[in-house]
């Protein structure tokens, strides 16, 4: 009944390269997508939007990222928090650096992210070079290196976090101001240039709801363009690829290249957005694994996969100390809630591997196969 | 002059000391990589649990003997368990998933071993349990054995690679001469094959990981002895990945080879080239580089099988 492709007729070429073939779908991301940008930010509390959903949205990016590079061209990465750690301390560099005194240009937060999330590109490519030659499982020891030589890298040249000896810079007030128009009535409502700034809650909510609208549509568009299916030609098996004409070694420097581009703007959101400092402490060996579970439990290769994986993922996490907390708190100590949570962690990430291996994505699309046909299925 | 030789000699050998217990946690992780293809990251939960339940075992009063006996036993039911409720029915997914789902097993295990006992920090000293000079935990010279080195070792690092040693000694006989291990190498080469002439592949696997457990046990109260029993022990995990990814994930020579390599690696970039980067504390990268250049080399590590892929 639901999700029909019928009376979705296609007429010309154009419609016929949407990026959302249904009517459906692209009503309901659409109402979605208001709902996000207008009715949030005035219903969602403070709490609501700085530890929930500016969180949340920040892992979506990291997972999107990691979902180019391992689930869609196979290359399997551990490094995700080094490389956010990257893209954080990048960015901070580039808005600190161009502060408009010494260097006559004063940059803007948007083009920080993007700049850090470029070196943190670069930087991916570097460690990606290996993937050229090295296969598999063996793989992981280049991305492992990543991760722990970008960690050491930051604690020992203290330049870069502006000689702090801790290690913790906090981001000052002044890099989250914007320049904007503002439709003044005292004006006669012509738009006025003033400078407001984005370090509010709801300030930090636009930053991050921007960002990862612009990177879903960006990596919607690149999986299914001819880059992706190069990409998931590689995954499948890179000998057969490289028969077809898909040049393998470009083409997983790239998805390095990409991934790691989602990672850095993805770390550089989770410090000016979520923590509001840069900690080198912040992003351990744990975040990669945070975030592969991710992918895994939403479905690799594919891109509802990251929205449905973070949102399991952290939503998880949170339920069950929140439950620990008040259900059970004051009975029992602090570190049987942690534990608890570890054990349960790890057992449900079995079950879902086990009950669901494609994912909650697979899920899904199999239930929008059972809605096709709903209340008929004959 | 001589003294620095001296001073090198003295860093390579502590090197490849500590290499050994790498190669301690290498051999569990190539073990079951070797026999079902699973990348287990659990390996240093495994040890975590195992030198938890043998610490708390003798706090309650309970001999060495007594207590290793049913850490054994816990170590091989936890392996069985495991075979059960994970492996079986996860057989025939990708690799990833197998790989995630130990990465599950291992957050399930720390919190389960700090849950039922403790989280606190435990020390463990095999000295005093037993009454060997070796265990003697001041180091000794090797001066009084040779005349012209003065080089300074512990000597419990002697006693652990010995130990480390006789393990490895014994598991070669086990895979070597008995049926049980002719069932594992044959397993290792070629499921499809070893199931159609008879062997039970479930048995089979159930006898890896509790044999992984077993290693994990030995290994885990070295590791233990060095660093106590604390949430710090499944850190060697990572001490073990690039062990067997440079000797070759399928490969129990190259885990030894490996792990000594490793070993060498990180002392003396630690003391010899860390000050080239400006800057200490470079043994947490140093051993991953070490095992990256080695695998671009040989991208099967040093003794891995040789992947032949087909279209």
């Amino acid at each position: 009944m639901f999700y029909r492709e019928s009376k979705n007729i296609i007429s010309s070429y154009i419609k016929d390269h949407r990026m959302l073939p249904l009517r459906q779908d692209r009503w309901l991301i659409g109402a979605f997508l208001l709902f996000m940008f207008f009715v949030v930010p005035q219903i969602g509390g403070d709490y609501w939007l700085l530890a929930i959903l500016i969180p949340l949205m920040v892992f979506t990016v990291a997972a999107l990222g990691l979902n180019l590079v391992t689930g869609y061209t196979g290359q399997l990465s551990l490094g995700t928090g080094g490389f956010m750690l990257m893209g954080a301390i990048a960015a901070f560099n580039f808005i600190y650096r161009f502060d408009g005194v010494q260097i006559p240009f004063d940059m803007p937060l948007w083009l920080a992210f993007i700049c850090g999330g470029l070196v943190t590109g670069l930087v991916g490519i570097v460690f990606g070079l290996p993937s050229i030659r090295i296969k598999g499982f063996y793989l992981i020891v280049s991305t492992l290196a990543a991760h722990y030589f970008l960690l050491w890298f930051f604690r020992t040249y203290t330049y870069f976090v502006n000689y702090d000896r801790a290690g913790v810079v906090l981001l000052s007030s002044r890099y989250y101001e914007i320049t904007w128009f503002t439709l003044d009535p005292a004006n006669y409502y012509l738009p006025t240039l003033t400078t407001i700034s984005l370090n509010t809650p709801v300030g930090k909510y636009y930053i991050v709801l921007i960002a990862l609208t612009i990177l879903t549509i960006m990596a919607k568009n690149i999986v299914r363009g001819s880059f992706g299916r190069n990409m998931m030609a590689v995954r499948d098996m890179d000998i057969a690829a490289s028969v077809i004409g898909v040049r393998v070694a470009a083409t997983k420097l790239i998805a390095f290249f990409i991934s790691t581009f989602y990672i850095g703007i993805a770390g550089a959101l989770f410090s000016f957005s979520y923590t509001t400092n840069i900690d080198l402490r912040m992003h351990e060996l744990d975040r990669g694994f945070q975030v592969l579970f991710m992918i895994i439990i939403g479905g690799l290769g594919t891109i509802s996969g990251a929205f449905l994986g973070a949102l399991f993922v952290y939503l998880f996490d949170i339920a069950v100390s929140f439950i620990g907390d008040q259900m059970l708190g004051g009975a029992l100590d602090s570190a049987f809630v942690e534990n608890l949570t570890k054990v349960l962690t790890g057992i449900t990430v079995i079950l879902l591997l086990i009950k669901e291996p494609g994912g909650f994505a697979a899920l899904w699309q199999q239930r929008k196969n059972k809605l096709r046909s709903w209340p008929f299925p004959y | 002059m001589l003294q620095e030789i001296v001073f090198f000699i003295e860093t390579v050998v502590t090197g490849l000391l500590s290499g050994i217990m790498y190669s301690l946690v290498a051999i569990g992780f190539v073990l079951i990589y070797k026999s079902s293809g699973v990348f287990n990251f659990a390996q240093g939960t495994m040890l975590l649990f195992a030198g938890l339940t043998f610490v708390k075992l003798t706090e309650q009063g309970l001999g060495f003997y007594e207590a290793f006996a049913l850490t054994l036993g816990a170590m091989v039911i936890l392996g069985i368990l495991i075979e059960r409720f994970i492996m079986r029915p996860l057989a025939n997914q990708s690799l990833l998933s197998l790989f995630m789902a130990t990465v599950g097993l291992s957050i399930f295990l720390e919190g389960f071993s700090q849950g039922i006992w403790d989280s606190a920090v435990h020390g463990l000293k095999i000295s005093d349990f037993f009454d060997f000079a070796l265990l003697d935990p001041t180091p000794i010279f090797v001066m009084d054995y040779i005349p012209w080195l003065d080089i300074l070792i512990s000597s419990f690092d002697i006693f652990a690679s010995i130990v480390a040693g006789t393990m490895i000694l014994i598991l070669s006989v086990f895979f070597q001469k008995t049926k049980t291990g002719m069932s594992l190498r044959a397993v290792s080469d070629d499921h499809m094959a070893a199931m159609a002439v008879g062997i039970p592949l479930s048995q089979i696997w159930a006898v890896v990981w509790a044999v992984t457990g077993i290693i994990g046990l030995v290994a885990g109260l070295l590791w233990a002895d060095r660093i106590s029993v604390s949430f710090t022990l499944t850190a060697v995990v990572l001490k073990g990945l690039p062990v067997i990814l440079l000797g070759g994930l399928t490969s129990i020579p190259g885990a030894i080879i490996g792990g000594l390599i490793i070993g060498v690696a990180e002392k003396v970039g630690e003391i010899y080239i860390a000050t080239l980067f400006g800057g200490q504390g470079i043994e947490n990268w140093f051993g991953y580089m070490a095992a990256l250049i080695f695998i671009l080399i040989r991208p099967t590590g040093l003794f891995g099988e040789k992947q032949i892929e087909r279209v």
